[in-house]
């Protein structure tokens, strides 16, 4: 069988969810290996192979650390040419975008960004896509060379075989000029909050502009579920909020079992961010309020009662 | 293009930015707020039945270049879109925000272009554009929103390109970018030329003034066909694509839910219904 490469999130060796889910995605497809690029590979080892990674290329060298995502991309292409990779599996996070972008370039293969899903039909690797805000979804399939594709946070649940990484391939890599023209000279991590990260979190609650600055409620809220926090771009252009937080067209993209939108009123481009959640929950004073029309439960009410009142008779049942 | 604008000053008069040529790309789109839909014949994007207009996520772009030619002297901005008869609507808006001239790449030949095509064919007109030192895009195209034109452009021209910058300086020859990711944020230097995509919180577009809008009337727009940038017709549209769509859905309308009006016990509701959906 084929080998399926999944270029491994990770941060210092701390392998994150999605890249899991991707392991569990390949499985269908082929035979996953992961791709491992810069340092903390220990620290990986054993995850990657409990889900799955029968292989692992590591590439270690001081470039993909100091320079944005070329190095990367180069390092990716050596690997899906010389393994004769079926596939390609990426994060659609900004940087998966942009490696994917530059791999399908250099490999001449198609692309196709933003799965939902992956099936294989006839041998081939057919992708599932939720486009137009949501309004539609669309099977897909790369007809050229290597498909390269990115795979959005939840897309499936990650699944452990209980295997080892049975073969580990150091890779040397001769980085070429254009890897080096984009340098990272400051980095700052930001800051833990406690709370799931949002795009891989099952819940999600949001606060909008109906928050009035407050989002004490909403965390509060949030914190009673086990959620992560979300924002209107209302609430994030008010300050009220970072912009990380942002759900949205131009913020992110989520798919949790529940989102919970307080004092949002449900403009398109806050729909686009979240309107595959599988359960909506809506709070919202006005009752025409467009959220409402996706809710499949809401509360036409003031959400500095609705909320805190939730919160406490949540805590109450969970004792 | 023909000649540069006769305002263009010699490099690093005024002691601020050199003269410095931006392109800056922009995208026809079908309206976000009309009915989006495929073609029935062949599943690409229906942009004849829907209007359509400059895409929103594109005005960065030029506002960001508008403030590095406020900031500098001599810099030249032209933009550039590649489209059908028709998507020189977004140049004009371009244009009348403040950009000097336009370029419409526009040939039957196009139609059904994947990203790698449409990356090819804004690669060889930027090339043609010429002396090009920063080329700045939106973050997505507001209908197909794949994010990956401006890094594959950057492949094509061997450039760097920074993406989703939040804040940009452009400083010599050097562009300082800061970008907010998911577990960091990070400062990049590159050097120039570059390709760089902005984000919504870059800055605030402005409105066309009358001035500008009348000023707009008067600025060149070149059109230029596959032929013009010396790029196979075989290589691009439908045919040509390097991946497919298989089959168009609409996704089911959601089934409208429960509506409860706050009474004073809206919490304990919203509570039982978690619980009943097995949340808590
Ligand atoms: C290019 C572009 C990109 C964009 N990207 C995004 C994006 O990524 N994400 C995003 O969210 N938006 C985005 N937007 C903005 C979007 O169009 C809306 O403006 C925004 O989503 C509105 O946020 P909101 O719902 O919080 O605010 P509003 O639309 O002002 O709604 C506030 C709601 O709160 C309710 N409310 C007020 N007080 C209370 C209270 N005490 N209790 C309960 N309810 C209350 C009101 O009834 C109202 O429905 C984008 C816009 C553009 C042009
Ligand atoms: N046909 C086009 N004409 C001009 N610019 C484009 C075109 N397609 C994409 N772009 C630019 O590339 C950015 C990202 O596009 P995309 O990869 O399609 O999401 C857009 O915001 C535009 O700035």
């Amino acid at each position: 069988m084929a080998e399926i490469l999944v270029l491994v999130d990770h941060v210092d060796g701390a392998v994150r969810k999605t890249t899991l889910e991707l392991l569990t995605l390949a499985r269908r497809a082929g035979e996953p290996a992961a791709v491992f690029l810069g340092t903390g590979f220990d620290a990986a080892r054993d995850t990657l192979g409990e889900y799955g990674a029968a292989k692992v290329y590591v590439v270690e060298a001081p470039e993909l650390e100091q320079y944005l995502v070329v190095p990367k991309a180069e390092a990716l292409a050596q690997i899906a040419q010389s393994s004769g990779a079926a596939g390609v599996l990426l994060t659609s996070s900004p940087e998966g975008k942009e490696i994917a972008a530059r791999l399908a370039v250099k490999l001449g293969s198609g692309v196709i960004t933003d799965a939902i899903d992956i099936t294989v039909v006839a041998s081939e690797i057919v992708t599932t896509q939720s486009v137009f805000a949501g309004g539609y979804t669309v099977t897909a399939q790369v007809t050229r060379g290597t498909p390269v594709i990115t795979v959005k946070p939840n897309a499936v649940t990650p699944e452990a075989t209980g295997g080892s990484v049975g073969a580990e391939e150091k890779v040397a890599v001769a980085f070429s000029d254009a890897a080096t023209k984009a340098r990272i000279v400051d980095r700052k991590p930001r800051a833990a909050t406690g709370r799931p990260e949002l795009t891989e979190a099952s819940i999600v609650v949001s606060g909008g502009r109906g928050t009035g600055g407050d989002f004490a409620p909403v965390e509060a809220l949030a914190d009673a579920l086990g959620a992560a926090v979300g924002a209107s771009r209302a609430a994030v252009d008010s300050g009220w909020y970072p912009h990380a937080y942002q759900v949205g067209q131009t913020g992110k993209t989520v798919s949790p079992q529940l989102y919970l939108a307080c004092g949002i009123s449900g403009a398109i481009q806050h729909r686009a961010g979240m309107q595959t959640s599988k359960t909506i929950v809506v709070v919202n004073k006005d009752p025409e309020a467009p959220i409402f029309a996706m809710a499949d439960f809401g509360v036409v009410g003031d959400l500095h009662t609705v909320l805190p009142q939730a919160t406490a008779e949540i805590q109450k049942r969970k004792g | 293009m023909g000649a540069a604008p006769a305002s263009r000053n010699p490099p690093g008069l005024g002691g601020r930015n050199p003269a410095m040529k931006i392109v800056t790309l922009v995208k026809h789109v079908p309206d976000a707020t009309a009915d989006r839909t495929f073609n029935a014949a062949d599943n690409t994007t229906d942009r004849a039945g829907v209007d359509g207009l400059l895409s929103e996520l594109d005005e960065y772009a030029v506002e960001e270049a508008l403030k590095i030619a406020e900031a500098g002297d001599g810099v030249e901005i032209v933009a550039l879109t590649m489209g059908p008869d028709g998507a020189d609507a977004a140049l004009k808006k371009a244009l009348q925000m403040g950009a000097d001239s336009g370029v419409h790449v526009v040939d039957d030949a196009l139609h059904g272009s994947d990203a790698l095509a449409t990356a090819q064919v804004l690669a060889a007109a930027i090339a043609k554009v010429g002396d090009v030192d920063l080329v700045l895009t939106g973050m997505a195209s507001t209908d197909g929103s794949m994010s990956v034109v401006p890094a594959m452009l950057a492949e094509h021209l061997g450039l760097a390109h920074v993406g989703f910058v939040g804040e940009l300086t452009v400083s010599g020859a050097t562009v300082t970018a800061r970008r907010d990711g998911d577990v960091a944020s990070e400062t990049i230097e590159a050097d120039l030329p570059a390709v760089v995509s902005v984000t919504d919180q870059i800055n605030e577009p402005r409105y066309p003034s009358f001035k500008g809008i009348m000023a707009a009337k008067k600025k060149p727009v070149e059109t230029w066909t596959l032929a013009d940038l010396g790029v196979d017709a075989g290589a691009v549209g439908l045919d040509a694509a390097f991946s497919v769509v298989r089959e168009v859905t609409k996704r089911p309308e959601r089934t409208a839910g429960t509506v409860v009006t706050d009474e004073g016990d809206g919490g304990v509701k919203l509570a039982e219904f978690l619980a009943a959906q097995k949340f808590i």
